[in-house]
């Protein structure tokens, strides 16, 4: 794909919805198509975080390893979803597994990439940490939500 | 509207001409160191010569020194009881065969004269009409019960340090409709100056050839209730109460009032106007048969708002002001009218003495919300 | 005389499991000329000589000959029902309460978002939808349980998913090694459908809170508050507005509700405690 029609497909990503045209072509500079077949890992806990997922198609666990229970999903992912803030963050290590669930098609921003334009922007940096706070922002509200385990039968 | 005399001496004759025509005279009588509604036999069991004191979380029955018959405000109990019951068994319920038979329990559907009811009063049966027979679904029990009742009202001239039905615009003069309304006169000679309201009522004058009251008589009944008016210090500001308490459901007072609140429900027990009921079940010991009997229940019991999970309202803060919005809000909203009648049964009865009036006016005080949210 | 309070005498005719604490059962209306009903009503339900219980119905309004409904066991009197088997009496009245919106959604997207047994009561508004598909627009089924053993209705599910014009979505708070649907709350679903959200019905069922969340997230999607329809749950007795224990603010859940639009219900579920 060419870097114009790449920055044009990724301007589609709800991630992307508010940014400049300009922000989505700096940010383009990172970019790259990428897809993974079901049961592969976009990404391993404790490896280092290279990459910023953007979903656009398929589904991805977000998954924890536990000795004796297996890998246990604690969310899943989809068109539109995004995987991955751990890269603006040291020591830039990933927190859990990401595993697609079916064939996945992503844009893959590259870690230093990123880190790089951030810094060197901050007015994109501000847009783009804004969007990733957005997102941040909305996960933890539903891991939240989880937690309180609502459906739980209260027996009298 | 013709205006008659009815001398004390010939009282009982009212009493009864409504028992030979089947009516049960429902009427105050002192038990138990209260003025109570019961069914009375003769105008001997009137509370003669009593009166009482009342203030919050206080009620005392005395002897007022003089002969009169309605020289008292509201007791403990109100009308409420004779029509939508303190408990009743709803059905028995049988196993047929396969099936569940459910027999309904009959009403014995008895006539009532109700004697010496108060304006409030009479505007917390209309409430309690509005709300269980003149809704979307009736509740058939109670309008077979509320069919064939005298309303003989008395125009109050001895309200209580609880009153405040001239906050609510139900008294001392009881509005109508009722079939006669009776003004009691005490000075010079002991007499009722009685007006008439309906065929009924002007049946019952016929039939005990009451004369024409004089001039000078009537001006003195109608001097009888502005006189009580006047008497009545308590006060509820009620202009726009419903929406000022509705916008104030988060107000510090209910945390504070449910310090003081014990939740002991006498306040609903007392109230003439809350209806709220539940259902229990009881099974025969060798499990044949179950019947359902149905109870007055309150607002402020635990049980009342439970959901699987729990209570919705676990704190007294929460029960309380579900009582006090719903009687002075909600009420308006659900059936057009204040809930509250002014009697101050609730008050007396409280034994926190806890003032209704008090607690709306803080809470429907926006200038205090602001201060203290 | 009609007497709301009454209740009558109906056979089990099919009792299904539906989960571990979750039954089933269809009662047989034939005798009284089939059992009519809205989409999103309830019945009382009484088992003998414990008491009644409200349960929304759960069949299909278009099928009166049964009437069906489907019971969490949690309290005494729902697992006296749980204990029912073929051919049992079960005494019933209703049906009580408002309807789903289904006819105000003509010519709409519909999003139906459900949790845990609350799918139970918005399934009347599914086969209602169903048997008049092309009347619609886009119909959407968001679906959120407790863990995969805990959904309702699975083989339906199935078959709702494998429609062509059915979108349809579940997803389990805690999933298990062999789940391969979507983990996480209903909330997290409603952003991946195709909805003309200004021209979108949306109907909730569930537990309060996430009634709270899903409302708002379908909000800030742009689903008009007075298109968002909730059923609320409280402590139902009579079922007509008498006995006064389902209050909620100014209305009765049984008589004014249980599905009210969001606009109503909105002020009232922040308070606490009402």
């Amino acid at each position: 794909m060419n870097p114009e029609s790449l920055a044009r497909s990724l301007a589609q990503h709800p991630f992307c919805k508010d940014l400049t045209q300009a922000q989505v072509e700096f940010l383009a500079g990172c970019a790259k198509n990428a897809r993974y077949d079901a049961g592969e890992y976009l990404v391993r806990e404790g490896s280092l975080a290279d990459a910023l997922f953007l979903v656009r198609s398929g589904s991805v666990a977000i998954e924890s390893h536990i000795p004796g229970r297996g890998s246990v999903k604690v969310d899943t992912l989809g068109p539109g979803d995004i995987i991955g803030w751990s890269v603006l963050l040291p020591p830039f290590r990933w927190h859990l597994d990401a595993r697609a669930l079916a064939a996945t098609v992503v844009f893959c921003l590259d870690a230093n990439c990123l880190r790089g334009k951030v810094q060197a922007d901050h007015s994109f940096g501000y847009a783009f940490t804004l969007q990733l706070l957005a997102a941040a922002s909305q996960r933890l509200t539903h891991a939240r939500l989880q937690q309180l385990d609502v459906y739980k039968a209260e027996l009298r | 509207m013709d205006i008659w005399l009815l001398p004390r001496a010939r009282l009982g004759e009212l009493i009864a001409t409504l028992r030979a025509r089947g009516y049960d005279v429902v009427a105050p009588t002192p038990r138990d160191g209260a003025i109570v509604y019961d069914t009375i036999e003769s105008d001997a069991d009137l509370p003669i010569g009593l009166g009482d004191e009342q203030s919050p979380g206080r009620y005392r029955m005395v002897a007022r020194g003089d002969a009169a018959v309605f020289g008292y405000a509201v007791g403990p109990t109100s009308f409420k009881r004779n029509f939508h019951v303190p408990t009743e068994r709803l059905y028995r319920v049988e196993r047929v065969g396969g099936a569940l038979r459910f027999v309904p329990e009959p009403v014995a559907a008895r006539k009532v004269a109700l004697l010496g009811a108060r304006g409030c009063d009479l505007v917390a049966l209309r409430s309690l009409d509005r709300v269980l027979q003149g809704d979307r679904y009736r509740d058939e029990r109670y309008a077979a019960r509320r069919s064939d009742v005298v309303l003989i009202a008395v125009h109050c001239g001895t309200p209580s340090a609880s009153c405040f039905c001239t906050s609510m615009g139900t008294g001392p003069r009881a509005s109508g409709p009722w079939d006669l309304a009776l003004t009691e006169l005490t000075t010079g000679q002991h007499r009722f100056i009685v007006e008439t309201g309906s065929a009924m009522g002007l049946t019952l004058v016929r039939e005990l050839g009451l004369r024409a009251a004089g001039t000078l008589d009537k001006i003195h009944a109608a001097k009888v209730p502005i006189a009580a008016a006047e008497s009545i210090t308590r006060r509820l500001e009620t202009d726009a109460l419903g929406a000022r308490l509705a916008q104030n459901l988060d107000h510090p007072r209910f945390a504070k009032v449910a310090e003081r609140c014990l939740a002991c429900t006498n306040c609903t027990q007392v109230c003439p106007t809350c209806f709220c009921t539940t259902v229990e079940d009881h099974t025969e010991l060798d499990g044949s048969a179950a019947e359902r009997h149905r109870r007055w229940d309150s607002c402020f019991d635990l049980e009342f708002s439970y959901i699987h999970g729990g209570p919705v309202r676990p704190s007294v803060r929460a029960r309380y002001r579900q009582w006090l919005t719903h009687k002075l809000s909600s009420w308006h909203e659900q059936f057009g009218s204040s809930g509250c009648v002014g009697c101050g049964r609730c008050i007396t009865w409280c034994p926190a003495g806890i003032d209704i009036t008090e607690e709306a006016r803080e809470v429907g005080s926006p200038r205090k919300a602001e201060k203290t949210t | 005389m009609t007497d709301a309070l009454l209740l009558e005498s109906m056979a089990i005719v099919r009792v299904r499991r539906e989960t571990s604490d979750t039954f089933t059962f269809d009662l047989d209306a034939r005798p009284r000329g089939g059992f009519r009903f809205a989409p999103g009503q309830f019945n009382m339900l009484y088992a003998f000589g414990l008491g009644e219980v409200p349960i929304s119905i759960s069949g299909d309004p278009l099928k009166p000959a049964v009437l069906t409904h489907t019971i969490r066991a949690v309290g005494p009197t729902t697992r006296a029902l749980e204990a029912l088997k073929k051919g049992d009496p079960v005494g019933v009245r209703g049906p009580f309460g408002t309807p789903w919106p289904v006819d105000q959604a003509l010519g709409k997207d519909v999003i139906v978002v459900a949790g845990g047994i609350g799918l139970a009561p918005l399934r009347p508004a599914i086969y209602s939808m169903l048997s008049r598909r092309q009347v619609f627009g886009k119909l959407c089924i968001a679906y959120g349980a407790r863990t995969p053993a805990d959904i309702l209705y699975d083989k339906e599910i199935e078959k709702w998913r494998g429609r062509i014009d059915v979108d349809l979505e579940v997803t389990v708070d805690r999933g298990d090694p062999d789940w391969r649907g979507h983990t996480g709350v209903v909330t997290g679903l409603l952003r991946r459908f195709e909805l003309d959200a200004e021209r979108t019905v949306a109907m909730l069922c569930g537990p309060e809170v996430m009634m709270r969340f899903a409302a708002r997230e379908l909000e800030s999607l742009g689903v008009p508050a007075a298109c968002i329809y909730l059923s609320m749950e409280r402590n139902m007795k009579c079922g007509v507005g008498s006995c006064g224990h389902c209050q909620l603010g100014p209305s009765f859940v049984c008589k004014d509700g249980p599905v009210y639009p969001l606009t109503k219900v909105e002020p009232l579920m922040s308070v606490r405690e009402l």
